[in-house]
């Protein structure tokens, strides 16, 4: 939720910080933050009501790279972290941002929480099947009987399907987007901050250090489909799929929506699908919580007031005594 | 037997104990019979006992009531109330000769009792009948009523000891209130047959523990029966914690409950799914600025070390509960110990300043809810507070809490650096972690204009970015230890630690946490029935350590002595570590049960008399 907008746009550079990334030459990682910066701008959020927080990894040090406020959290943690800012706090925008190690391994039961929890937020993945910063490891996307450089042996686990994790837990925002497709992880990002509730963007990370797998080059290449070639990456919604559900209290489209989906997340073929798989607008965690916590309705936590002007407590345990007196 | 007692010989001070299988409703005739006694202008100290199953093992609940106020319990009991067999079986031979049981015959044969003293008084109660009676009357069936056994078994407790029923009625009508308020009258049925029951026994005037009026009750209004899980939920509220997470965990558990039920306040009360979450989620608030604070118990404290290296290295004012019970691992989970101090001072791996609090009493816990998010706040740093199940699940009846003089600190915090409408100037940096001489920054919260900033986990520059500059790395690290002398030199002594009783005295116990009921209430007792004179050092504050002043109290003691509930006596290491000095003498439990004042006269007899290095205390089922 923004509460007041710039006048004008920023430019992409003022979001900036003064720390320059400290990645391997051509990782996706580049790509997802200048995508972050750029929409941000566009957005004319004021930049210090953004709070931009991040996981442990490569990917996990992007929270540096942003002139917003920001914070480089623990190792699979920042879900969690991020939901007790925006509790807290919800004129913040909060995005989290972390490795595929980060939110799908380590962080997995924080993943699937949020999606119960439904928490205004943004949480955009660097997916590069692989843990960068600990030198190449199997990430839990790494497809079983996969072997990069990295890895001394080929990877025997199964690999997890993020989307269809999140379409089970609850995610109300389910994208698909590409490091190097600048324009729609812009566009996926933009989407991801304007839905309210809890939003996942996996984006497709080359990690030319460690995944000699799906690189660039992977991602660039045309492939035969249909006895035609086309690009492997492509946008679902350019060939007619859309997954955001109209009115969230048809249970027909809901079911529907639902579905189709489940179908696009589990089609095998060699294309990767960009776009938004899923979307639908519930009442988030904090709508909830007015419900039980009336004095919600008028001030967020971060307004109540705590003293008055001698420092006086201003909390009146009146009531609360009324349980012990005898 | 003998005469009805006159006045002069009637006691001003009983020992009683109900047990039963666990859902059976222990508990709440436990907090029934608390309440009447209370209700007739007694103190109370109640202790619950319970194993880690949720309905069936043996539960039990001790209550003292005495005429001046009272912290602890003492071993033999006066009465022992059942309505089953087991409780029979294993305490009745914790009853005082002159004590007096009270049982089902149809369950209970006393004759075959182990251990049951023989001069014991014996009183059969019809359970079975007197159900059947009130079933009768209200037309409903017998089954409805099963569980009223445990207020009969209460009212004849009552009524042996002399308590007028108005007590019961009172106290009935003080526990169901509201929607629940139509119970009393039904309840009243049971207490009626109860006291009748043991009016036709006639032995009521041949019981030795008889009690007499108190000749000045305390007013009503100003006297609170408390148990410790609330007391430091209500200093939470009155400190204005905003958010309190945790993860189900048995003690601490009741704590969250507790402030669930009050949504008035408006806290936010998050069941997360782990530890981890609970801990992460308090810090990612708390950066925000609001008050906010997690509770867990020993596992669960565990899984927080990490988030509260995370928190220290940030100087995140974050508030940890640790209600502390039998470890390790899930060691004995619904037992009370004292065994996590040395973990919790060391929590976290490197180095960072903490504040850890360990509250000895229902006062105490208030108290430091209360002050540990001052203290948070002003030295920008967790604060682990460490009550002990036997505090949290104790009862006690105390005087209302002192809340005049409460002050709330927030610390040193800037407003916004800039005009939000100078765009350049808006997005400006700011020294979060500036490093100062006293090593608190002034903070800043996401969300201000003109003070952007980042945290790490990593070492980092004053605006919070990642470094590995070894200079940077010694400012900053320095700055922040140095927190800890600051805090050392402006917390108040008297919440430091606290010299009790005589300053010249023939042993000097040194202890921590629930430990100091059992103490203070032995004092006297030593003094009166023994004539041993005995001082007792209370420590609170674990860290920073009051070293010095720790240290000149032992060093002008006659005969130091620890006593902890532990296996290695923890403060005498934590004392050993900070000062240097040695406590030859120890006296430990770590049955997982609290220390009792008859234990405390002992084993301070037995030091003083005999030398004794180390005692073990083993008391209690
Ligand atoms: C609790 C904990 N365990 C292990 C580590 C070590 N560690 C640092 S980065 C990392 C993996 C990061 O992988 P990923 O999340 O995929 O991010 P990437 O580096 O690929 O961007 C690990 C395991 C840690 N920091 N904390
Ligand atoms: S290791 Fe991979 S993910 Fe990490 S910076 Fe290098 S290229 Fe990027």
């Amino acid at each position: 939720m923004v509460t007041k907008l710039l006048n004008q746009p920023l430019r992409a550079s003022q979001l900036k910080s003064d720390k320059h990334p400290d990645w391997c030459p051509g990782c996706g990682d580049f790509g997802i933050v200048n995508a972050l910066q750029q929409a941000l701008a566009e957005m004319k959020m004021p930049p210090w009501e953004v709070y931009l927080l991040s996981g442990i990894g490569c990917s996990g040090k992007s929270s540096h790279y942003v002139n917003v406020y920001g914070a480089h959290t623990l190792h699979g943690r920042v879900l969690p972290y991020a939901i007790g800012a925006k509790l807290a706090n919800p004129k913040l925008t909060v995005v989290a941002a972390g490795g595929d190690g980060d939110g799908y391994g380590i962080g997995a039961e924080h993943f699937v929480h949020a999606g119960r929890r439904n928490v205004d937020l943004t949480y955009i993945i660097f997916d590069n099947e692989v843990y960068g910063l600990t030198k190449g490891q199997a990430s839990p996307t790494l497809p079983q009987g996969d072997q990069p450089k990295s890895l001394p042996l080929p990877n025997i686990n199964q690999a997890i399907n993020p989307f269809a994790l999140a379409l089970a837990c609850g995610y109300t925002f389910i994208a698909r987007s590409y490091a190097y497709d600048a324009k729609h992880l812009k566009a996926t990002i933009q989407k991801a901050i304007y839905h309210k509730g809890m939003a996942l963007v996996d984006v497709l990370q080359p990690c030319p250090t460690y995944n000699d797998l799906r690189t660039k080059e992977f991602f660039d290449e045309e492939i035969e489909l249909r006895g035609q070639q086309t690009p492997r990456v492509y946008s679902m919604e350019d060939e007619g799929y859309d997954g955001v559900v109209k009115n969230p209290m048809d249970r027909e489209e809901v079911n529907a929506k639902r579905l189709a989906a489940f179908e696009k997340i589990y089609q095998q073929e060699d294309r990767v699908g960009l776009g938004v798989y899923f979307q639908i607008h519930m009442p988030t965690y904090t709508d909830l919580l007015r419900n039980n916590l009336p004095i919600l309705t008028t001030s967020a936590p971060i307004d109540l007031p705590y003293y008055d002007d001698q420092m006086n407590p201003v909390t009146d345990l009146a009531s609360g005594w009324q349980d012990f007196i005898v | 037997m003998t005469a009805p007692a006159t006045l002069d010989a009637l006691c001003t001070e009983i020992n009683w104990m109900i047990g039963g299988p666990q859902g059976t409703g222990v508990d709440s005739s436990a907090n029934l019979f608390a309440r009447a006694m209370a209700v007739a202008g007694y103190w109370i100290y109640g202790k619950r006992e319970y194993h880690s199953n949720i309905k069936g093992a043996h539960s039990y609940f001790l209550v003292r009531a005495r005429h001046t106020p009272v912290h602890s319990n003492v071993d033999p009991i006066d009465l022992l109330a059942t309505f089953e067999k087991t409780t029979a079986e294993i305490h009745a031979h914790e009853l005082l000769a002159d004590g007096a049981l009270i049982y089902d015959p149809k369950l209970t044969d006393p004759d075959k009792l182990n251990g049951l003293p023989p001069s014991a008084l014996r009183l059969p109660i019809e359970y079975d009948a007197i159900i059947a009676a009130i079933a009768q009357e209200t037309g409903s069936s017998p089954a409805k009523f099963v569980i009223m056994k445990n207020v009969i078994a209460v009212s004849a407790s009552l009524a042996l000891y002399g308590v007028a029923m108005a007590s019961v009625e009172e106290a009935l009508a003080g526990l169901f209130t509201g929607r629940r308020a139509k119970l009393v009258a039904l309840n009243m049925l049971a207490v009626n047959k109860a006291y009748q029951a043991v009016e036709a026994l006639n032995v009521a005037g041949s019981f030795a523990h008889r009690i007499a009026a108190q000749p000045n009750p305390p007013a009503k209004t100003s006297r609170m029966l408390m148990n410790g899980a609330a007391a430091v939920g209500l200093g939470k509220l009155k400190a204005g914690c905003r958010i309190l997470t945790y993860y189900s965990i048995t003690p601490a558990v009741d704590e969250c409950i507790y402030l669930e039920n009050h949504p008035e306040y408006g806290m936010v009360v998050i069941q997360c799914e782990d530890e981890l979450a609970a801990v992460n989620m308090a810090n990612g608030a708390a950066t925000t600025g609001i008050r906010v604070s997690t509770s867990t118990s020993g596992p669960g404290f565990s899984l927080m070390a990490e988030g509260i290296g995370w928190a220290g290295i940030n100087e995140v004012p974050v508030v940890i509960f640790n209600y502390q019970r039998g470890g390790p691992s899930t060691g004995l989970p619904t037992r009370s110990e004292q065994a996590d101090l040395l973990c919790v001072v060391h929590a976290g791996h490197g180095e960072f300043p903490k504040i850890v609090m360990a509250p000895g009493d229902m006062n105490e816990c208030f108290e430091d809810a209360f002050d540990s998010f001052n203290y948070a706040d002003r030295y920008q740093t967790p604060v682990i507070v460490v009550p002990d199940k036997a505090i949290a699940n104790g009862t006690e009846s105390i005087p209302v809490f002192d809340e005049n003089g409460l002050k709330i600190d927030r610390g040193q915090i800037v407003g916004p650096q800039s005009n939000p409408d100078d765009m350049d100037a808006s997005i400006a940096h700011y020294p979060r972690f500036k490093i100062t001489e006293d090593g608190v920054s002034p903070r800043v919260f996401p969300g201000t204009p003109g003070a952007i900033f980042w945290t790490t986990g990593d070492e980092h520059t004053e605006i919070g970015h990642i470094t590995e500059d070894p200079a940077i790395r010694l400012a900053m690290h320095d700055k922040r230890m140095r927190k800890l002398d600051l805090a050392a030199r402006e917390i108040p002594v008297d919440r430091q630690f606290m010299l009790y009783g005589p300053e010249k005295a023939d042993i000097t116990l040194v202890g921590w946490g629930s430990t100091k009921g059992a103490v203070l209430d032995a004092m006297p007792v030593l003094k009166d029935e023994r004539g041993i004179t005995m001082n007792y050092l209370h420590v609170r504050l674990m860290s920073p350590f009051p070293a010095d002043g720790v240290a000149a109290i032992i060093k002008a003691a006659a005969l130091p002595v620890c006593m902890e509930s532990n296996h290695q006596g923890q403060l005498a290491q934590l004392i050993a570590m900070r000062t240097g000095i040695q406590l030859a003498h120890k006296i430990l439990k770590y049955t997982g049960r609290p220390i009792s004042q008859t234990e405390v006269v002992d084993a301070v007899q037995q030091v003083l008399q005999q030398r004794t290095e180390r005692v073990v205390l083993t008391y209690g089922h």
